[in-house]
């Protein structure tokens, strides 16, 4: 099993929101450990807190309670625009339902992350037909995202999140909006990434794309880990008695 | 860094709808009027000046006023002036000569056609060769009045022509006034003035005959024998006036017009005019103000989406923020350009139409520092329009937008 540095840690995280008079616990103590070259899956049914966990992973948001780290650092604490210069330089996003920017072209969406961090714009330039090659869009840089299928438009939204050369990428259902033959082509890219060592994480309610791909699946149930499994060769073996322990110990359920 | 946010705006402001440049029509037509207003200039001050017959410099016009304080009360009666008055003005010490004139309504019946004109005496003699020259009256066509034309008129350039522009009246051709026939003998250089372009120009005594004013006149034109001496001899002519018509200081029923005088009135006229355009202007800039904010404010709802997406792949709130504020911008901007096109050309086909209506030369004025301000205070009005709208899409939470 791959396990390089330990690039993001859970500590105890909980997340609640308000929601008029009663709150809704959306994650509790929660807690794992991702490591750089991983492949992640975060799997639970709706409604498990899965994409809860995924803001907090990817720093769109901050706990409520409990600590994340990413490369050591807190990141628990820090303001918006701090958490935004994070998550632009080290974590790239694919969403389900791909969001593109739809007023700009392919090129346009794929260069736009590095704008945000000051890239000057021929390497922008040059950065985004390198990556618009990698996943075989060379073809359709002037096109805009309605002009596009949407396995492309998720191909476009891989090259988008490898922008900035993020240490991780964090896919929210990326085959959700798509064909079994279309979502297996971007898995297979995801996989490929991997392989050339992006940590991936990924998040899905699917078992068998979790399985097929991943190292570690963290499984969420009522906001709540349920379980982790780790690969082992081609099966899956229960790691959560450990895991819970740990859990316990730190005053977890 | 902030060209890349001017891109970005107008890429975002390419594929906007027809609805967010409507709002813009505001800033289109406070800027249009303004370029226009200046672009016309002193233009506009040359043609209404023109149609009150202001050209020489060197001539004080007396006219009758106010009403006769023993008529009937509305009758409308008016002291008249009468040659009389002509002849102690010209004994006045700056007063060159004094020439009355009488400017009478006549029956003129022209291919069979009767339209009611005016007809204005001309003097004879020394006054009469003066009289050409203060009013600056050459032919086009045919020779100016002599003192020995008798039954015969010099016609307005309008008058020759019909409504077309073609002609309708040549020299030697006869035309009835009053049921008298007379020969025109020349017709007038096109001054762009809605009096001369429209008068008859008849001999007094032959006028007098016709119409019979006696020794009344309407005004009189004073020609001063030094432009320096203008002032004086309006005072001058006041205190005679006030004499003869036995009227006290601020009770005068006369009027005692210097050109600079009428021009002082023509350019309060104008001033009011321009004021009020400005009023308009200003009035729609801030129509299109509000609008630049109401289009801003549901761009901003309507685009939560792609907030939260320019968040999570690392836009700081300042750079959404200055996103949406160089959009706003790039919208007054927009309008503002516009606007200048529009306006500027408004201001050339205007002179053009003063210069064919004249016969002047008078150039459009464009005005780059003025373009280049109404340029950036478009792009300011767009942009502070737009502050609190880009403020709003910045502070948005980058979960809760994402979620659309």
């Amino acid at each position: 099993m791959k396990e390089g540095k330990e690039l993001i840690r859970l500590d105890n995280v909980s997340k609640h929101y308000q929601m008029g008079d009663s709150v809704v616990k959306a994650l509790s103590h929660v807690e794992f450990k991702v490591y750089d070259g991983e492949f992640i899956a975060i799997m639970g049914p709706s409604g498990s807190g899965k994409s809860t966990a995924m803001n907090l992973v990817g720093s769109l948001d901050v706990p409520t309670h409990g600590k994340i780290f990413l490369d050591d650092k807190d990141i628990s604490t820090l303001h918006e625009s701090e958490l935004a210069q994070i998550r632009g330089k080290k974590i790239g996003f694919i969403f389900q339902s791909f969001n593109l920017i739809p007023n700009l072209t392919v090129l346009e969406n794929v260069m736009l992350p590095m704008m945000f961090q000051g890239t000057d714009i021929e390497t922008r330039e040059n950065k985004a037909l390198e990556l618009l090659k990698l996943v075989e869009l060379d073809d359709r840089l002037h096109h805009y995202p309605g002009e596009i299928s949407g396995g492309q438009m998720q191909r476009v939204a891989i090259a988008r999140s490898l922008a900035n050369d993020p240490e991780v990428i964090l896919a929210d259902e990326p085959t959700g909006n798509l064909d079994t033959k279309t979502g297996a082509i971007v898995m297979e890219f995801l996989e490929k990434l991997n392989k050339e060592g992006k940590t991936i994480i990924m998040v899905t309610h699917d078992p068998e794309l979790a399985e097929e791909y991943s190292d570690v699946i963290y499984w969420l149930k009522d906001g709540q880990l349920d379980k982790v499994t780790k690969r082992s060769g081609k099966r899956f073996i229960d790691v959560t008695k450990k895991k819970r322990k740990t859990h316990e110990i730190n005053g977890g359920k | 860094m902030n060209t890349d946010y001017l891109i970005l705006a107008l890429k975002n402001l390419k594929h906007r709808g027809i609805r967010s440049w409507l709002t813009l029509l505001g800033i289109f037509i406070g800027v249009t009027a303004v370029v226009a207003l200046i672009g016309l200039g002193s233009g506009l001050q040359a043609a209404v000046g023109a149609q009150f017959g202001i050209s020489a410099t060197q001539v004080i016009t007396v006219q009758a006023g106010g009403l006769n304080s023993y008529g009937p009360p509305g009758s409308g009666v008016v002291d008249k002036l009468t040659t009389g008055d002509a002849d102690a003005i010209e004994k006045l010490s700056a007063v060159e000569m004094a020439i009355p004139r009488n400017i009478e309504t006549i029956r003129v019946e022209i291919d069979d056609e009767l339209s009611i004109m005016s007809a204005m005496s001309i003097p004879y003699g020394e006054k009469k060769k003066r009289g050409w020259e203060v009013l600056d009256i050459e032919a086009e066509y045919g020779r100016l009045l002599q003192d020995s034309d008798l039954k015969k008129i010099i016609i307005g350039n309008t008058v020759s022509k019909d409504e077309s522009g073609s002609s309708i009246v040549e020299t030697g051709d006869k035309i009835l006034i009053n049921e008298e026939k007379f020969e025109v003998i020349g017709i007038l250089e096109k001054k762009g003035s809605l009096i001369f372009d429209n008068i008859i120009l008849i001999n007094n005594g032959v006028l007098e005959d016709l119409i019979g004013y006696g020794d009344e006149t309407d005004m009189i034109a004073v020609v001063i024998k030094d432009a320096d001496l203008m002032d004086r001899a309006a005072e001058d002519i006041k205190k005679l006036m006030r004499k003869r018509r036995d009227v006290d200081i601020g009770e005068e029923n006369f009027e005692v017009s210097t050109p600079e005088a009428m021009l002082d009135t023509v350019n309060s006229v104008l001033g009011g005019v321009q004021a009020f355009i400005i009023i308009i202007a200003s009035i729609s800039i801030l129509v299109g103000a509000l609008g630049i904010v109401n289009t801003m404010t549901t761009s901003v709802l309507e685009r939560r989406r792609e907030i939260g997406i320019m968040k999570a792949i690392g836009a700081k709130n300042g750079q959404i923020f200055m996103q949406f504020f160089f959009e706003s911008g790039m919208l007054g901007f927009i309008g503002g350009l516009v606007g200048i096109i529009f306006g500027t050309l408004i201001g050339i086909a205007g002179i053009a139409g003063i210069n064919g209506f004249l016969g002047s030369e008078l150039t459009p004025v464009i005005d780059f520092v003025l373009i280049g301000g109404a340029l950036f205070g478009s792009f300011a009005v767009g942009a502070i329009a737009g502050i609190a709208p880009a403020m709003d899409a910045a502070k948005q939470n980058p979960v809760e937008a994402l979620r659309g």
